[in-house]
């Protein structure tokens, strides 16, 4: 079967050792993480992890079905690129006399619309929001200048379809 | 944040109690109608201890030898009572040597509680003495686990534990309590949890599926239903019984199957896997239906899932959705409680009766009977074989001991001729094939079912990884009848080693002690048989007996398994020889 990459998405209840849980059923399968994110999600109390994985889709469905297994998931599911909107962020940090002494550089900030974060004598960062390819781009465009630092976050994305989250817990609360 | 997560009972004890998290930690498992621990004492569970101590008329603690132990008894009386047994041990060394049995009972699926001390919540991340990170060390072998570091979560916490121990497919759940919260106080009250909003245990099997399923059952001309563990687990011997009578489909079972289904029905017929039977594994390459009732397709049941059952629909009933579809693919899956979806599925289902094909299993029993199973029970060779041993347990018992075995040939033995006339009978480490299981495993069967014989069969190799426990079962006057089958040998690897690595025998040889002796140390009743001549007499004697019983039958050194399936290779390349 054709490896593709996948985007897990997992909603969950906030506990300290859910991480571990959740990373261990990559391990234990081989399966490398290619970008972590959690964060708060759209409902209160409940986190979001994205996990973006470059697998089989049948690896990925085992996956999933074992992530949703563990006892703090309320849902997980995998779409491909195609189903959703996602975004990737970055920071470069430059010296800051490249700005002027690098006219090209000012040219690159303009092209790549990434915003200054800010500027002090010694240096300043740019940070860059966008798809995976567009960041590499304007690394690859920096990198003969010299980048003090670099660093990029993992993917974050929302689907296209909706996440019926919510009803679900709706419908747990009415059991009662 | 249980408050938003767990649902709770209506309030029935609404006076508040004002104790310490240790004497909070008793009245939670008294709630929880436990009345019996596994566990050994140290630093960190100490004001546990002082709790038991006081509680000891409505607590009954077991101490075992080894926190391992505790796991195993914790097991063996989950699996006999259908109840959550309960394993408590301290921090460090006492929580890590709960290890194995966690990952026995999550892959056997087990309903127990482990309750581990942890060090003062202030020292954690220290490396204080004994403390290890067990949460982070159990989290692969556990259903659920959490760490107490707080006297007041200890009733939500403990409730939660049970819940999700017993529910939908059980397991194994550690609850680290840090000693500060044994030793603070807490405003005492406790309410059953009734569901955790982000766990759904059973999922609804839906009509159409119940139809669909039905429909291929009625249209086979080759039915079969192999079934498991989750038959016991989910109390559907009847319907099962029902289903196999109703519709004339030949069943056989995984080795934890084993017991659901009377081991004498002419319809049960016997066990699939590396050495199960004959037709019951060639068949399995030529039914046209397969009715697959709560197992999960392990690869010891399966081999080469390339050429197992390409040619039959499958049917899976499954209580855990992220096992369907794992190994093999399903038809139909019908993801619920087996009891649920059977008896739904019952109506629908047409008599039959499927003579021919059930001949067919009668044929392929007659051929291993005459390749294998006459030279296992009726051996004509000097040496006493495995099969005779279990034969005469099950005559001296007639049918109706529980018994318990360990892991390697005599397990495989002993799930192929054991008999069996009642469920939770079987009591076996099937998943994680764990040397060392027997021993203990047996002090909880008998404790969760003290009216029954439990016979314990285990090999030389493994009793000795647990032997200590035998002081536990002479302090408790437990009686167990323990035969051990002495080849000197760690046969099965020995077996694979002559099958497989041109009898290199390497380390599988035993220089072993007087274990006669050595029962005889823990103050137990012993004997020792060698010859065919002494078997019958000393298996009824040790039956009859009203104490603790070792027996040690000194079998044949190098005889095989059969029929087995090569690692690897098809249901349908089963050796007889």
């Amino acid at each position: 079967m054709e490896k593709k990459w996948f985007t897990i998405s997992v909603y969950s209840e906030n506990n300290v050792g859910l991480l571990n849980r959740i990373s261990g059923i990559f391990l234990k399968r081989h399966i490398n993480i290619e970008g972590l994110n959690v964060s708060k999600s759209e409902i209160e109390h409940v986190s979001k992890f994205t996990i973006v994985v470059f697998t089989t889709e049948d690896w990925t469905r085992k996956i999933v079905a074992q992530i949703e297994k563990q006892i703090e998931v309320i849902k997980a599911f995998y779409h491909t690129d195609e189903e959703i909107i996602y975004q990737e962020s970055a920071l470069f940090k430059i010296a800051s006399h490249l700005l002027f002494d690098e006219r090209q550089i000012q040219n690159i900030i303009k092209e790549s619309n990434s915003q200054i974060v800010t500027v002090s004598r010694e240096f300043f960062v740019l940070a860059k929001t966008g798809r995976r390819h567009e960041i590499d781009e304007m690394h690859d465009q920096l990198e003969p200048y010299g980048i003090l630092q670099f660093v990029r976050s993992g993917r974050i994305a929302v689907t296209k379809a909706s996440m019926p989250i919510t009803a679900m817990l709706n419908a747990y609360e009415n059991q009662e | 944040m249980e408050t938003i997560t767990s649902k709770k009972t209506a309030k029935n004890n609404p006076e508040k109690l004002r104790i310490s998290g240790a004497e909070a930690i008793i009245h939670c498992l008294l709630a929880e109608g436990v009345d019996l621990i596994y566990g050994y004492p140290g630093g960190a569970i100490m004001p546990v201890y002082d709790e038991l101590y006081k509680f000891q008329d409505r607590l009954t603690h077991i101490l075992t030898r080894h926190e391992q132990g505790a796991t195993h008894a914790a097991q063996g009386y989950a699996r006999v009572s259908g109840r959550v047994g309960v394993a408590i041990a301290t921090s460090g060394p006492g929580a890590t040597n709960l290890v194995t049995g966690l990952a026995d009972a999550q892959i056997d699926s087990t309903p127990i509680v482990c309750i581990t001390g942890q060090v003062p919540r202030h020292l954690l991340g220290s490396d204080a003495f004994q403390e290890t990170d067990i949460i982070g060390i159990s989290t692969p072998v556990t259903k659920w686990n959490y760490q107490v570091t707080k006297a007041e979560e200890i009733p939500d916490i403990i409730a939660k534990a049970f819940y999700i121990a017993r529910s939908g497919r059980p397991g194994p759940v550690l609850i680290d309590i840090t000693k500060n919260a044994q030793f603070d106080e807490l405003d005492f009250h406790y309410e059953a949890c009734k569901g955790v909003r982000s766990y759904q245990p059973v999922a609804k099997v839906s009509e159409e599926d119940l139809d669909a399923a039905a429909a291929l059952i009625n249209q086979a001309k080759k039915p079969y239903i192999v079934y498991g563990q989750g038959v016991i687990l989910g109390k559907a011997e009847e319907e099962l019984k029902q289903l196999v009578e109703k519709a004339g489909i030949p069943a056989a079972w995984t080795i934890l199957g084993l017991s659901a289904m009377n081991t004498d029905h002419p319809l049960n017929v016997g066990m699939v896997g590396m050495h199960g039977n004959y037709g019951p594994n060639v068949l399995t390459n030529e039914c046209d239906v397969l009715i697959a009732i709560g197992m999960r397709f392990d690869d010891r049941v399966t081999g080469s899932l390339d050429t197992y059952a390409k040619q039959a629909k499958i049917i899976h009933m499954e209580i855990d959705p992220a096992e369907v579809n794992k190994n093999v693919k399903a038809d139909i899956a019908l993801l619920g409680d087996a009891k649920e979806t059977l008896s739904r599925l019952l109506p629908r289902i047409k008599k039959n009766s499927h003579e021919a094909w059930r001949n067919e299993f009668k044929l392929k029993y007659e051929e291993e009977f005459r390749e294998v199973i006459e030279k296992d029970l009726h051996p004509t060779k000097e040496g006493l074989t495995m099969g005779e041993v279990v034969e005469e347990i099950n005559l001296a018992t007639k049918n109706k001991a529980v018994i318990v075995t360990d892991v390697g040939q005599h397990q495989m033995v002993a799930c192929r001729y054991a008999k069996f006339d009642q469920t939770k009978s079987n009591i076996t480490s099937g998943g994680l094939g764990t040397m060392g299981f027997a021993l203990p495993a047996a002090i909880g069967a008998k404790m969760g079912a003290m009216e029954r014989e439990v016979v314990a069969i285990i090999g030389d190799g493994g009793y000795q990884m647990t032997i200590q426990e035998l002081a536990t079962i002479y302090q408790n006057k437990l009686a167990i009848k323990i035969v051990v089958l002495n080849n000197d040998h760690l046969g099965m690897v020995r077996q694979w080693q002559e099958l497989f690595f041109e009898s290199r025998y390497a380390s599988t040889v035993m220089t072993n002690p007087d274990f006669v002796k050595i029962a005889e140390g823990y103050h137990l009743r012993a004997n020792r048989v060698s010859e065919r001549k002494d078997l019958k007499k000393a298996v009824r004697e040790m039956i009859a007996s009203k104490e603790p019983y070792f027996l040690e039958v000194k079998v044949e050194k190098e005889d095989n398994v059969f029929p087995m399936i090569p690692s690897g290779a098809s249901v349908s390349d089963i050796r007889l020889k």
